[in-house]
C-alpha cells in the first residue's frame, strides 16, 4: 500500500543500461528478475521507487533498476532510508541489505528501523557470507565455517536474522529465497504492508558459499523440507503428509504424521499471520528436526514511524505561526534607543 | 549575625567600568541558574556582558568535592565587552571547594562572599583545607564578607513550611538577591521568571523569591561598611534597535531555522546526544512549526545518515555534534561529499582526543575539519566567532551546502555553545534569500545528474521527479552521467573538479578586524578566541604597538587576499587553543612565518596573557610590560610560545 497511483510498467521498464557486474550464475541475478517481475505487478511507479542500500555485493542492487536509487556506506542504508521517508513519506522505499552489512556492521541501525517501524520493505539477502571482500566468514555463517579468515572453521554462534527481526520489534517477518517461484508473492505481501516489512532471502554465493542452502532450497525433495507458509491455512508439507502441531505442555512446535489429509485430527495448527507467539516459535525453529519455515511469518501492522513524525510535527505546530522575525525577538529583550534604555 | 568583614588596605573603590562577577559553588548548588538570572538582569539593565559558564562533567559530583565545583562568569560594563573578563572582581564561594578551585582567579584587592555556613569542618576537610581560610588569615589580601547565607535563607523561606534540605536549595536565590542589590539590578524580571518556572508549585516560587527578597533586603539594611557596597554600573552606548541575551546554541539553532527559510527548504536535523552539542537538539525539538523535523538517532552515524537521505530527498539536512561524535560521521562525511548532497554540519568543539574534556572548550578539532576523511575529500570548514556571530555563520553554511551542493562544516565551541551575550536582534528581511534549485527536467536530450552549472554544483534531483529517474553512490562515478566509472582519467577529473569546486567558493575578502592593513605584527585568531585578541590587540595598540587584529571567519577556503595581506606583516603570531593547528593551515596555504601561541587548558585565553605575547615583539615600548596573568596559573599550564 505504498504507490497510490498504480502505473502500468512492463519488466522491461525496470532495467537500466548499466552491465550487470554481479559473478555468473549468482543468486542475486534470480532476486533481481523477482524484483523486476513484481514491480509492474504492484503498479508501482518508477519515479516514485527508491532503492537504498549499504555495501556489499547485495549492495550494488540500486544501479540495476529503473528507479531512484542510492548506493550508501557499510551498514547504514536504514538510517539515509529513515531520513528520505521522514523527509517525503510517499516515496516507495525498498532496502537492500546482506548478513555481513545488515547484521555485522549495521545490526543496529537494523534494530532501530524496525523497532520504529519506517514504512518500507527491507530485503536482506543471506548467503552467509562475506562476497565482496573474498569470502570471509559472516555474522550468520554456520559454525565450522572455513573460509580465509577462519582457516580451521569459525567458532562463533551464527545470528538469525528472521528472529534478530522479529526480537527487534518488526511487525512482518517473511522468509524466501533466490529461485524460488514463491519469491514475487512473498515480495509483494510485503509491499502491502504498511511498516518496516522484513524479508530474509537465501541467496546462493556460488564462488564463495556454493549450494549452502541446498539442504532446503534443491529442488529435489524439497517439499519434504520447505514448509510455505500462508495466511489461515494448516502447517502443512511433505505433500500434506506432515505437519506442525503445537505441543501445550511444552509450549513448543512439533512435527506429526498426518494420514489420509485428516490434519484436523492430526493436532495440525493453522496459520495466522498475526500471533507474534507462534511467530517467535517460527523463526527459531531449527532446520533438520523441522522443515525450513518460508513466506510469510508474521504480518500485523502497527502505527509507522513516519506518520508519527508527521502527526506530532502537525500537533506542535497547530494554532501556531512560523514568523521568525518574532522567533528571533523571543524571551526577555530590551530596547536601545540613543543610549537611552528601557526594559520591557 | 556571624559577619567577619575585612578590608585589605589600598582597595581601590573607585566604580570601573567594567565588572567580573565571579559565581561558584558546588555542582548541586544552582550556580548555572544563578548566573543566567544575574546575566537577563544585567542585559535589561543595558549593560554589555559576556558570560563563561564551567561546569564538571559528572551531573552530580560528590558534594563539597574539589572536582565538583561548578561555576559562572559574567563580565559587564559601560563600555564594549567581548570576553568573559580575566579576573574577577568578585567572587561567591557558597562552599570551601569553590573558594579552593577559584581563589588563584581572584583579582588582589577583589572581594570574596562566603556562606560561612557551608564552611564545616567536613567541607574543609572535603576541599583539603587544614584550616578555615575565613578564620586563619589567609585571605588577607582580599575584601572579604562572610556570614551564614544557609541560615539566612532557612530563616527567610521558613513561613512556607520547608524542610531543611528543601529551604536550603533557595540558598542561590538569596545570593543572587545579595548580587541583584549590590550592582542596583530590579528584581521584577527574577520573581517573573521564577514563577513561570514554578507555575505548578507555588509554594516553592514564593519561597524563593522570599529568599531573593530576603538576599536583597540583607544588602539593604546590613549595617556593613567595608566591603559591600553598592556599584552604579552606567548601561553601555550601544547601537539602536531591540536586543536579547543569546547562547551560541540558540543561535546556531536560530540561524539554521532562518538558513533553511531563505533556502525555502524543511530543515531536518538528526542528532544523538553529546555534550556540548545537545542544546541544539533540545532548541530545534521545540521549533517544529518552522518545517523542522529532528530525529534523535541511534548514534551519531545514523544521524548524519539520516540526515544525508533527508537532503537527498529534497530536505536541508543538518546534523549536529563534538568531536568524538564527529569522528563516527566522517565516512558519512565522505559519502556527502561523494554524491554532492547539501549537509551542514555543526561541531561544538571540545577538549580532546578521545572523550576528553567533555565540558570545557577547545579548538582542537580544526585539523579534523580541515582534513580529517579518506580520500581527497575537500569540504568548506567555517567558524564562529561569539554567540551571536553564530547566527550568520550558520546561515552562511545553509547558503554554501545548498548553492554547492556540499556538506559544509560550522565550527563552534563549548564557550561558544554555552556562553551568553547581548545580540541586536537582525531582521530577517534583511538576509539576501538563496532559494535551492531543483532540477525538474533534463536540460539537454540526456538526464546529466553530475553536469556542473558555473559554480562547479551539481542539480538537486529529487526522488519523485517524474522522467528523472537515476542512481547515486559513493563509487567513482563518471563525469556526467553520474554512472559507476572507475576509469583513471575518469577519477583523476573527478578529484580535480570536487577541489575546483570547494576552492572557488566565494568568500568575502578577509578584511582586518582592528589595526592598519600592514606594520609590524598580526595576530590572526578563528573562533572564540575573537574577544581576548580583540581586546589585548586594542590595548597593545594604545600603547603605541604596530599591531592589528585579523579574524579568519572561512576556514576552507581561505580568502583568496589573506596570504597578501599576512605578507604585509614582518611576524604573524596565531593564538589558538590547540598545539597550533591553524597555524600549520596558514603556513602550508600561504609559505608564512606564522608562530603558534598555544593554550589546552580547557579554559579561554585570558587578554592579559595575549597582550604579553603580544608585548614580547615591541622591546622599548614604555609601558609595554604587558598585562598581568593572574587567572588560574596555579592550576593550569601557561600558554606556550613554540618556535617549532
Amino acid at each position: 500500500m505504498n504507490a497510490p497511483v498504480k502505473i502500468e510498467t512492463t519488466l522491461k521498464d525496470w532495467e537500466t543500461d548499466q552491465e550487470v557486474r554481479w559473478c555468473p550464475g549468482c543468486g542475486d541475478y534470480a532476486i533481481l528478475k523477482a524484483v523486476q517481475r513484481t514491480l509492474p505487478q504492484l503498479g508501482a511507479d518508477p519515479a516514485n521507487t527508491v532503492f537504498i542500500s549499504g555495501i556489499g555485493c547485495s549492495s550494488r542492487f540500486p544501479y540495476y533498476i529503473e528507479s531512484y536509487g542510492f548506493h550508501t556506506i557499510h551498514g547504514r542504508a536504514p538510517a539515509f532510508a529513515t531520513g528520505a521517508k521522514l523527509a517525503n513519506p510517499d516515496l516507495d522505499i525498498w532496502l537492500v541489505t546482506g548478513d555481513g552489512d545488515g547484521l555485522s556492521i549495521g545490526g543496529n541501525h537494523l534494530m532501530h528501523v524496525l523497532r520504529r517501524n519506517v514504512n518500507m520493505q527491507i530485503m536482506l539477502f543471506n548467503n552467509e557470507i562475506y562476497g565482496l571482500t573474498k569470502g570471509q566468514a559472516s555474522p550468520t555463517s554456520r559454525e565450522g565455517t572455513k573460509s580465509p579468515s577462519t582457516p580451521i572453521g569459525s567458532v562463533d554462534h551464527p545470528a538469525r536474522p528472521a528472529a534478530f527481526a522479529l526480537g527487534s520489534g518488526a511487525r512482518f517477518v517473511a522468509r524466501g529465497f533466490d529461485v524460488s517461484k514463491h519469491l514475487p508473492e512473498v515480495l509483494k505481501a510485503a509491499h502491502a504492508h504498511k511498516g518496516a516489512a522484513f524479508i530474509e532471502i537465501f541467496q546462493n554465493c556460488i564462488v564463495y558459499n556454493k549450494d549452502v542452502f541446498d539442504d532446503f532450497a534443491a529442488p529435489k525433495g524439497a517439499e519434504d523440507r520447505q514448509l510455505w507458509l500462508e495466511d489461515g491455512k494448516p502447517m502443512l508439507f511433505a505433500k500434506d503428509t506432515k505437519g506442525l502441531t503445537l505441543n501445550h505442555e511444552t509450549l513448543s512446535l512439533e512435527v506429526v504424521d498426518v494420514a489420509d489429509g485428516d490434519w484436523k485430527s492430526a493436532g495440525v495448527i493453522v496459520h495466522d499471520v498475526t500471533n507474534r507467539s507462534i511467530a517467535h516459535m517460527l523463526v527459531e525453529m531449527p532446520f533438520g528436526p523441522f522443515p525450513m519455515a518460508l513466506g510469510v511469518l508474521y504480518d500485523d501492522p502497527a502505527p509507522t514511524f513516519e506518520d508519527a513524525v508527521t502527526e506530532e510535527r502537525a500537533k506542535a505546530s497547530a494554532g501556531k505561526e512560523a514568523n521568525l522575525a518574532k522567533l528571533l525577538s523571543s524571551g526577555q529583550t530590551w530596547t536601545v534607543s540613543g543610549t537611552a534604555q528601557d526594559p520591557i | 549575625m556571624a559577619t567577619a568583614a575585612t578590608t585589605p588596605e589600598g582597595a581601590a573603590s573607585s566604580t570601573p567600568d567594567a565588572i567580573v562577577v565571579r559565581f561558584a559553588g558546588d555542582s548541586g548548588d544552582g550556580m548555572q541558574l544563578t548566573g543566567g538570572q544575574f546575566t537577563l538582569s544585567t542585559a535589561l539593565a543595558g549593560n554589555d556582558l559576556a558570560t563563561f559558564p564551567d561546569f564538571p562533567a559528572e551531573i552530580r559530583a560528590p558534594q563539597g568535592t574539589l572536582f565538583g565545583v561548578s561555576a559562572f562568569q559574567i563580565n559587564f560594563g559601560s563600555r564594549a565587552i567581548n570576553t568573559a573578563g580575566d579576573a574577577p572582581d568578585v567572587l561567591v564561594a557558597m562552599n570551601p571547594a569553590a573558594l579552593k578551585v577559584n581563589l588563584a582567579a581572584l583579582k588582589p584587592g577583589g572581594l570574596i562572599v562566603a556562606d560561612t555556613g557551608a564552611f564545616t569542618k567536613r567541607n574543609l576537610d572535603k576541599a583539603h583545607y587544614l584550616s578555615n581560610p575565613l578564620e586563619d588569615g589567609s585571605l588577607a589580601k582580599y575584601d572579604v564578607l562572610a556570614f551564614d547565607i544557609s541560615e539566612k535563607t532557612i530563616e527567610a523561606v521558613k513561613p512556607f513550611g520547608l524542610g531543611n534540605k528543601d529551604a536550603l536549595r533557595s540558598k542561590n536565590m538569596w545570593t543572587l538577591g545579595l548580587a541583584l542589590w549590590m550592582f542596583g539590578r530590579p528584581r521584577k524580571p527574577i520573581h517573573d521568571w521564577l514563577k513561570a518556572k514554578f507555575k505548578s508549585k507555588p509554594d516553592i516560587a514564593d519561597a524563593n523569591i522570599a529568599a531573593l527578597d530576603a538576599g536583597h533586603a540583607f544588602g539593604e539594611t546590613a549595617e556593613l561598611s567595608g566591603p559591600i557596597r553598592q556599584m552604579e554600573m552606567p548601561p553601555v552606548e550601544s547601537a539602536p534597535g531591540l536586543y536579547r541575551t543569546i547562547t551560541g546554541a540558540e543561535a546556531v539553532s536560530l540561524g539554521l531555522v532562518a538558513g533553511a527559510q531563505l533556502a525555502e527548504l524543511p530543515m531536518f536535523f538528526g542528532g544523538y546526544p553529546i555534550t556540548p552539542a545537545s542544546a541544539i537538539l533540545h532548541h530545534l525539538a521545540r521549533l517544529k512549526e518552522y518545517g523542522v523535523t529532528t530525529f534523535q538517532a541511534e548514534d551519531e552515524i545514523a544521524a548524519i545518515c539520516a540526515a544525508i537521505g533527508a537532503s537527498y530527498a529534497g530536505q536541508l539536512g543538518v546534523t549536529s555534534s563534538s568531536g568524538p561524535g564527529i569522528a563516527l560521521k566522517t565516512e558519512a562525511i565522505g559519502l556527502g561529499i561523494m554524491t554532492e548532497l547539501p549537509l551542514v554540519i555543526v561541531n561544538s568543539q571540545r577538549g580532546g582526543p578521545s572523550t576528553g574534556l567533555p565540558t570545557k572548550t577547545e579548538q582542537s578539532d580544526l585539523y579534523q575539519a580541515v582534513y580529517g576523511r579518506n580520500g581527497d575529500a575537500p569540504m568548506p570548514v567555517i567558524a564562529a566567532r561569539s554567540p551571536s556571530d553564530a547566527f550568520e555563520v550558520a546561515i552562511e553554511a545553509c547558503r554554501i551546502a545548498t548553492e554547492y551542493m556540499t556538506p559544509v562544516m560550522l565550527l563552534t565551541d563549548g564557550y561558544i555553545a554555552n556562553a551568553a551575550e547581548p545580540w541586536k536582534v537582525p531582521n530577517p528581511a534583511d538576509f539576501t534569500p538563496f532559494p535551492a534549485q531543483f532540477l525538474t527536467e533534463p536540460r539537454g536530450e540526456q538526464l546529466l545528474p553530475y553536469k556542473r552549472n558555473e559554480k562547479g554544483a551539481r542539480p538537486w534531483i529529487k526522488p519523485g521527479t517524474p522522467g528523472m529517474m537515476h542512481r547515486i553512490g559513493g563509487i567513482e562515478k563518471h563525469e556526467e552521467t553520474g554512472n559507476i566509472d572507475y576509469s583513471p582519467d575518469n577519477h583523476q577529473r573527478m578529484t580535480d573538479l570536487r577541489k575546483a569546486k570547494v576552492e572557488n567558493i566565494a568568500v568575502p575578502d578577509q578584511e582586518v578586524a582592528l589595526g592598519e592593513t600592514s606594520g609590524t605584527l598580526a595576530v590572526v585568531g578563528w573562533g572564540s578566541t575573537y574577544g581576548p585578541i580583540h581586546q589585548a590587540v586594542r590595548r597593545s595598540i594604545a600603547k603605541g604597538c604596530s599591531v592589528s587584529h585579523i579574524h579568519v571567519r572561512h576556514i576552507w577556503p581561505m580568502p583568496k587576499n589573506l596570504g597578501e595581506l599576512l605578507k604585509g606583516f614582518d611576524h604573524v603570531l596565531v593564538p589558538e587553543m590547540n598545539t597550533g593547528q591553524f597555524k600549520t593551515v596558514l603556513r602550508d596555504q600561504f609559505l608564512v612565518d606564522a608562530q603558534p601561541l598555544t593554550k589546552t587548558s580547557g579554559q579561554p585565553f585570558q587578554i592579559a596573557e595575549l597582550e604579553a605575547a603580544i608585548a614580547k615583539y615591541f622591546d622599548g615600548i614604555e609601558g609595554n610590560e604587558g598585562g598581568e596573568v593572574a587567572v588560574n596559573d596555579q592550576q593550569l599550564p601557561s600558554p606556550v610560545a613554540e618556535n617549532d
